[in-house]
């Protein structure tokens, strides 16, 4: 369904947002309202194009009468709630939930860990040496994209993406349990064997970097990947009438990945595998010709 | 959607297996061999397939009974029937402990580790396995044996079930176990000895377990073997060898007479719940009517709805799964959702560590609970009741299916309940080895054939449940409550009890006592007295109260009153009515390491802090179990941060409670001083 931009206008709720009021359409999240008012709550498996599984737990703030922590994410405004974002308690809660997924799983390249670990003090060593983690290798079974699940969060918006909230093709999905659990295929087969269309947009969701375009990943490995010498570029995919915006990420002349603008009413960041990865020919070179 | 199926093909076993359950395949597009030229012309399943995933969970039921395992075609072939992306299906397969996705032996034997087993002798039994048949996860002999959470088996621990797939899967309960019994049953589940009857748990019937031959009473225990007599036959099941509490020769004089004076029963034994358990013959309903049965069911229907609802909430009936919610209001909730159809859920995926209440009602007064799901159907508005049903209960299983046919049957069940108009039935849904499937949200996954992952609340089960729809989830105890409510009327049902815990209450008692079993009290009895009951250590260590998630007593902390509000005033709680009574022998840092390991084996995987909190928590109990003072302090410190934001930060209750009994032990047992 795509978003329609005329609406019943959408009645105002009043709450307090650490003591100061706020007023925040109803419908809206607490994280909408904190961000509105400028507040800056930390969030990994929330993502602008989907609905937030909240199983991170990164975003928890307090609500006012509630036993436990509230996830900014996930939580609608309601008259008269009063919360607060940053008492030691749901400060708490994010320096632990930053210590249990950084001592388990790789952060390096999820933007902002290494930023709030050091806001909140995390100390994710402290768990020491012989703490489990999720110790996979990265698979490699295709030349588009590369699922490094040791970066894995289990943000499950990939899946969501995939499946019925985006893609529908419905290739992967949560398997196992627990510490256990992994994004997986039927039998853990290659990409290449699932039902996979290559369309990236779990590329496109995945927060963590455990999910990369293989040319991303080999230059990552290589250490020539460097985002500070890339430029972005918008334009339009040619591939087809439906006309989606591409975003060219280019490094030495190279186009070395391809994103899609989020706020885009029709495709919200989704393309399909022409737009995605049919990219080769623009900057075939003679030597690749050969 | 656009499925992709991988090359894999059923075997003739599975597809057979599958087909029993779904019926024969309608088209290629449902994995028919033959493809004819309308399958070409028209793509048929679509949306009327998709409909039918609930069915996912008992077709896996279906390959795994048939073959011990779930392999790639099998998977394939039933996902092609559901249209389930077998991505999702793997997921859902995956999900659940008791099935497999590599192949193994036809028997697989679940041996029960945790803290009731474990206090009475289970790591002995493992010993001895590992020395005959090699060690767990090991295929020897046609057979696998591997360590299990609680099987709810308790009252006769050290606990084993086997289970063999085949054309008639076989289940094989053996308690108390012993390697030889556990290879015998391995070999020969068909051959076990029968289970001695369910009221052999219920010390204060008088059949107390080593009394009653259980070999004897077999063909009348065993409901394969009993035919209804149907409406009219005249024989009494008293005729056999049923037995009447006081009149068990074997029953202990010493037993009752504690029973008469330590605690305050209302007449007879002062069984309600309990009363029908080894008086009724489980398979007979003309039995259950002549014990009272369906008395209850033709108030409701003169009360109507509204009225049932009215007497269920003026008795101050509360929710016995745990949470202690009151029934009425939910009911309520429930019945006046504009949204339709309505669902019922009967919660008996009865998991905790230490319950098996649920298994003993349903094992031996399994009408009971039938009626009392009609009843809330009844006054829910709900026309369908799913009884989510825990995989690791044979008996209670056959029983209830055998009692579901005969109440429809006899016009107890279907279209027209009593002629009195009002549709209802049951399906029976067979849980899969998951904890975490007793979650009011989750069972609803499980059911609807998703991973049992719990949903995040808002919105509750009473606005969108069971497929979206208005739903009311009760634990069996809860609903069979309902029962002595409409037939005494909620006044006199509420004088029993305290002020805001009214009725009785069952217990399970397991660990280190005389009488280990389900005990029915009074709300208010103490600790103590539920103690003297079940014959308590000479040297008592501690209680875990509440389960798992519960919290520890001590030896000086009996007099606290058995009620929701008089254990949260304690500091503990009742929970789902655990009484683990550890004895001065016991090993506090390893219960508390098996404690841990539950919660992170059964940990849903969903959200950070339970999924990587539980690990990091059997971590550092792993790191302190032989050590104290100061060298135990560091990890403690870290024990009380990581707990605090499992609480605190969870999704769900597992996680939030999954520090709580290695809490209460640090800090009033002085575990690791
Ligand atoms: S691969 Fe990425 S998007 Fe998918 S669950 Fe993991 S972190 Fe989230
Ligand atoms: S990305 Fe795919 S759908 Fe979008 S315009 Fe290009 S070819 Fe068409
Ligand atoms: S608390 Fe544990 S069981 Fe509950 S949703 Fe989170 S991971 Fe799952
Ligand atoms: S961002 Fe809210 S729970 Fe993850």
């Amino acid at each position: 369904m795509t978003a329609i931009p005329l609406r019943p206008p959408r009645r105002l709720v009043d709450l307090t947002l650490d003591g100061e009021p706020v007023r925040a359409p109803e419908d809206s999240t607490l994280l909408d309202a904190c961000r509105a008012a400028g507040k800056d709550v930390p969030t990994l498996c929330q993502g602008d194009t989907l609905t937030p599984k909240n199983a991170c737990r990164v975003c928890v703030v307090e609500v006012e009468g509630a036993r436990t922590l509230a996830p900014a994410c996930s939580r609608r405004v309601e008259q008269g709630m009063e919360v607060r974002t940053d008492t030691e308690r749901a400060r708490h809660s994010r320096k632990v939930v930053l210590e249990l997924l950084a001592s388990s799983t790789d952060l390096s390249t999820t933007p902002r860990a290494a930023e709030w670990i050091e806001e909140y003090g995390a100390e994710p060593d402290r768990f020491g040496a012989d703490a489990a983690r999720v110790d996979e290798e990265p698979k490699v079974d295709n030349d588009l994209y590369v699922r490094d699940y040791d970066k894995c969060i289990l943000c499950y918006k990939c899946v969501d993406a995939c499946g019925e909230q985006w893609q529908n093709t419905f290739a992967i999905a949560v398997a196992g349990r627990g510490f256990d659990a992994r994004i997986s295929t039927e039998h853990d087969a290659p990409l290449t064997d699932s039902a996979c269309v290559y369309c990236g947009n779990c590329i496109e969701v995945c927060p963590t970097g455990a999910l990369s375009f293989k040319t991303e990943f080999d230059m990552r490995t290589a250490g020539t990947w460097d985002e500070s010498a890339q430029t972005e570029t918008t334009t339009v995919c040619a591939y087809c009438g439906v006309g989606c915006n591409l975003t060219l990420h280019v490094q030495d002349n190279e186009i070395v990945k391809v994103t899609s603008p989020h706020d885009n009413p029709v495709t919200h960041g989704n393309l399909c595998i022409k737009g995605r990865f049919g990219y080769q020919h623009v900057q075939n070179h003679a030597q690749n010709r050969d | 959607m656009d499925l992709r199926f991988g090359a894999g093909k059923p075997t003739d076993a599975e597809r057979a297996a599958v087909d029993a359950l779904l019926g024969p395949p309608e088209s290629a597009w449902e994995g028919a061999d033959d493809r004819n030229d309308t399958d070409l012309r028209w793509a048929r399943g679509g949306r009327e397939a998709r409909e039918r995933r609930e069915l996912l969970l008992p077709g896996l039921h279906a390959l795994n009974d048939r073959v011990g395992w779930i392999s790639e075609g099998g998977l394939d072939y039933l996902c092609r029937r559901l249209t389930v992306p077998p991505a999702e299906g793997y997921g859902v397969a995956t999900f659940y402990a008791m099935f497999a996705v590599k192949p193994r032996p036809a028997t697989v034997v679940h041996v029960c580790t945790d803290l009731a087993c474990a206090a009475r002798g289970s790591a002995r039994v493992c010993a001895e396995l590992e020395r005959d048949l090699g060690p767990a996860g090991s295929a020897g002999s046609g057979a696998v044996w591997q360590p299990s959470p609680c099987l709810g088996l308790c009252e006769r621990a050290p606990a084993a079930l086997a289970i063999r797939a085949g054309e008639t899967p076989q289940a094989a309960v053996v308690a108390p176990a012993t390697a030889e019994a556990v290879a015998d049953a391995a070999s020969a589940p068909h051959d076990a000895p029968a289970e001695p009857p369910a009221a052999t748990a219920v010390p204060q019937t008088g059949a107390d377990g080593p009394c009653s031959p259980p070999a004897t009473r077999a063909g009348t225990d065993d409901d394969a073997a009993v035919p209804d007599p149907g409406p009219d036959a005249g024989q009494r099941p008293e005729n056999s060898a049923h037995t009447e509490p006081h009149a068990d020769p074997c029953a202990r004089p010493e037993s009752s007479a504690r029973r008469d004076t330590s605690v305050p029963l209302a007449g007879g034994n002062g069984l309600v719940l309990l009363r029908r358990i080894g008086v009724v013959d489980p398979g007979s309903l003309d039995d259950y009517r002549t014990h009272g049965g369906y008395a209850a069911l033709r108030r409701a229907f003169t009360l109507g709805p509204a009225g049932v609802i009215r007497e269920v909430t003026e008795a101050g009936l509360v929710g016995r799964g745990g949470a202690a919610f009151p029934t009425g209001r939910k009911w309520a909730a429930t019945a006046q959702q504009p949204d339709h159809p309505h669902y019922l859920v009967c919660n008996a995926d009865e998991s905790e560590p230490g319950t098996f209440k649920d298994r003993v009602l349903m094992e031996g007064d399994p009408y009971a609970l039938i009626e009392a799901m009609t009843i809330a159907g009844y006054a829910t508005g709900a026309h369908r009741g799913y009884l989510y049903l825990r995989g690791e209960y044979p008996r209670a299983l056959r029983r209830l299916r055998t009692a579901i046919d005969r109440a429809r049957a006899r016009g107890f069940l279907g279209e027209d309940v009593m002629g009195q108009g009002f549709a209802f039935d049951i399906e029976i849904r067979r849980g899969a080895g998951a904890y975490i499937c007793g979650e009011e949200t989750a069972i609803f996954n499980s059911i609807e054939g998703r991973r049992g992952e719990p949903r995040s609340k808002p919105p509750f089960p009473v606005e969108k449940g069971l497929f979206g729809k208005p739903t009311a989830v009760n634990n069996v105890e809860t609903l069979v409550n309902v029962l002595p409510i409409l037939i005494e009327g909620a006044q006199a049902y509420a004088r029993t009890g305290t002020g805001t815990s009214t009725g009785t209450k069952l217990f399970c008692v397991s660990g280190t006592v005389a009488r280990p079993g389900v005990y029915e009290l009074p709300f208010g009895a103490s600790l103590g007295e539920l103690l003297e009951l079940a014959g308590p250590p000479e040297t008592l260590r501690a209680v875990l109260l509440g389960g798992a998630a519960g919290g520890f007593v001590r030896p000086d902390e009996l007099d606290v009153p058995l009620t929701f509000e008089g254990t949260r005033a304690a500091g503990t709680t009742l929970g789902s009515g655990v009484v683990l009574v550890l004895d001065d022998s016991v090993d506090l840092p390893r219960v508390l390491l098996r404690i841990a390991e539950f919660f992170r084996d059964e940990s849903c995987g969903q959200c950070v802090p339970c999924r990587v909190g539980t690990v990091r928590q059997e971590e550092a109990l792993h790191r302190i179990k032989d050590l104290t003072g100061a060298a135990a302090a560091g990890d403690i410190a870290l024990l009380r941060e990581v707990g605090r934001a499992m609480r605190d930060a969870s999704i769900c209750g597992l996680g939030q409670t999954a520090w709580n009994a290695v809490e209460s032990a640090i800090d009033r047992l002085g575990a690791f001083e």
